[in-house]
């Protein structure tokens, strides 16, 4: 598992720690490749100017590189149209703007919302806020011992007072692959929306909106190579059409007057004030760069890599290991507990190894609840590691078991 | 490999206060009682005082953490047991000043018993909370203590 890759990202050629760097902690942020860095710092040297404000050359230049940038987003998830793609700040903005403009306007007292017990707070509590505040219902669809939604159970949940389902894609601690087009499916039955949370996703598998069945997908662009201050909400058009603005201000309009305005178009409408230009230019030129690479290819890099490494930390004895143990079924997402060592021990361990991953209760506290632990130790994987990480990640856990031997509690 | 480097946090004295915590169960009888959690990981720290005279008289805690959270908050009870709650007040802040490199006076520092030896958690800035926790939830504890104190008085 050599890597051709791993060479354009110039942050992973330093030491840390005097150890060669091994970064796993690839579902909090990804790595940015040269090709990004040299866009984002070309576009400020050369083509900075506000976009859809000025005549000059400079105004016209940045307004068009902006706009090329929806359309390489729109492409890259396969979305019907540009204008179905919103520029935000992130995944947390995008899943923030659904619940407050189309939930607010569909919820109503007695209404039922549908989420999964593995979300990221980010897609949890603001359904759950939105839910309070309408005197509306919030379920959670449960998961297997394999870490695995439970079907049968989303099936029963959804009915006709459902009226959004909202779901993550891609568990960014299980590492579980959610079934969404039968989720889609299902919610579409009750004539309910599926918003799906995509940020484990984008940068790991190829996405296509339409066949999911997604009536809404938010991701982030850091996740995904980009800078950060960048994400992207993808809706369907109807749906966008008929919706109120997320915030006021400039841009976002169509006629001001002194006691009456009407909105622009989506996706305008929903893109009050100067946006993240750089980073939305930024986000195009990360995406030129996974489409060289090629999609179809990180995924099976990826899997690979969960193939030579998931058999061998499951067989590590005191380890623990959630989610699925079938690579199969398994992302690059891979958290984990070694018995009697506190998680932050061992990420401060690892970290003097020059392994670098999270310890924590990953923004999801509710599936770590579930779990029955307060916290894990999570690896995640992107293309541009390869074979030394996983041995290196494999011979730092022997070495923290070693070094705490006699336990910590 | 790097954990030489570890060593110099994890000293034989922390893991030994981690594995075998001091003063770690239930006061039958606390004046006060205060809990603190740390968000970011999921600490908590259930500590307990009582309070005789304006002496810290007994002391104990309760709660799950890391290994430096439980060693600092068993250094920190053996450390202040006995003490005036005045004096526990200056521990408490010489150690927070000690975690973030601030200047502090040698003496003070002694003062600290096994606790000094948690001076190296300032190269691990990602860990200062860790250690500090327990101090803050003594500092706390003693706030509250101050203000039911004079009401009991009353
Ligand atoms: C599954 C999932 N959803 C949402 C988010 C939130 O992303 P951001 O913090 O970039 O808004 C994250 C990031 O940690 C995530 O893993």
């Amino acid at each position: 598992m050599s890597n051709p890759w791993r060479d354009d990202f110039p942050i992973l050629k330093q030491r840390v720690n005097d150890e060669r760097l091994a970064y796993l902690d690839n579902a909090a942020t990804s790595q940015k490749p040269q090709a990004v860095i040299d866009t984002v710092t070309h576009f400020y040297e050369h083509d900075n100017a506000n976009v859809h404000r000025g005549v000059h050359t400079l105004a016209e230049r940045s307004t068009s590189r902006y706009e090329e940038a929806r359309r390489k987003v729109q492409q890259f998830i396969h979305a019907q149209r540009s204008d179905e793609i919103i520029f935000t700040k992130g995944c947390t903005d995008s899943l923030n703007l659904v619940t407050s403009t189309y939930g607010n306007q569909v919820i109503h007292a007695g209404d039922e919302i549908v989420i999964t017990i593995m979300e990221h707070h980010s897609n949890l509590i603001p359904w759950q806020q939105l839910a309070k505040q309408k005197g509306a219902k919030l379920k959670y669809i449960d998961i297997d011992e394999n870490g695995q939604l439970k079907m049968d159970q989303a099936a029963r949940l959804i009915t006709d007072r459902t009226k959004i389902v909202a779901v993550t894609h891609i568990s960014n601690v299980l590492g579980t692959v959610n079934p969404i087009q039968q989720l889609a499916a299902i919610a579409h039955q009750h004539h309910a929306v599926i918003v799906v949370d995509g940020a484990q996703a984008v940068a790991h598998l190829p996405v296509n909106v339409q066949e999911l069945g997604a009536d809404f997908y938010a991701f982030s662009g850091h996740k995904m190579l980009s800078p950060t201050g960048i994400g992207v909400l993808y809706g369907r058009h109807n749906l966008l059409a008929k919706m109120t603005p997320y915030q006021y201000g400039g841009e976002m309009i169509a006629e001001v007057h002194q006691q009456e305005s009407t909105w622009a178009e989506p996706p305008f409408r929903f893109e009050a004030g100067t946006q993240n230009i750089a980073g939305a230019i930024g986000l195009g030129a990360a995406i030129d760069y996974l489409n060289q690479v090629g999609m179809d290819k990180i995924q099976h890099h990826e899997q690979e890599m969960v193939k030579d490494l998931l058999p061998r930390i499951v067989k590590m004895p005191g380890v623990t290991v959630y989610g699925p143990h079938d690579a199969d079924k398994h992302t690059g997402v891979i958290a984990f507990n070694i018995d009697g060592i506190h998680p932050h021990d061992v990420a401060t361990a690892l970290d003097m190894d020059g392994v670098a991953v999270r310890a924590g209760h990953h923004c999801a506290q509710p599936l770590m609840e579930r779990l029955g632990v307060p916290a894990t130790v999570r690896a995640s994987l992107a293309f541009y590691n390869d074979q030394q990480d996983i041995d290196q990640l494999l011979a730092a856990i022997q070495d923290t078991k070693e070094f705490f031997k006699h336990g910590t509690r | 490999m790097g954990l030489d480097k570890l060593r110099n946090l994890y000293q034989a004295v922390i893991l030994d206060h981690a594995n075998h915590p001091r003063n770690k169960h239930k006061l039958t009888n606390p004046t006060t009682t205060m809990t603190v959690h740390n968000p970011t990981c999921g600490d908590t720290i259930n500590l307990q005082v009582q309070v005789k005279n304006n002496r810290l008289a007994d002391i104990a805690f309760t709660g799950s953490g890391c290994s430096i959270s439980q060693a600092s908050a068993s250094m920190m009870t053996e450390a202040v047991k006995g003490k005036s709650t005045q004096e526990a007040q200056q521990m408490a802040k010489t150690f927070s000043d000690m975690a973030i490199g601030k200047y502090h006076y040698q003496k003070d520092l002694k003062k600290l018993g096994d606790a000094q030896v948690l001076i190296n958690i300032m190269q691990f800035p990602a860990r200062i909370k860790c250690a500090t926790i327990s101090w803050w939830a003594l500092e706390r504890a003693l706030a509250k203590e101050d203000q039911t104190g004079e009401q009991r008085s009353k």
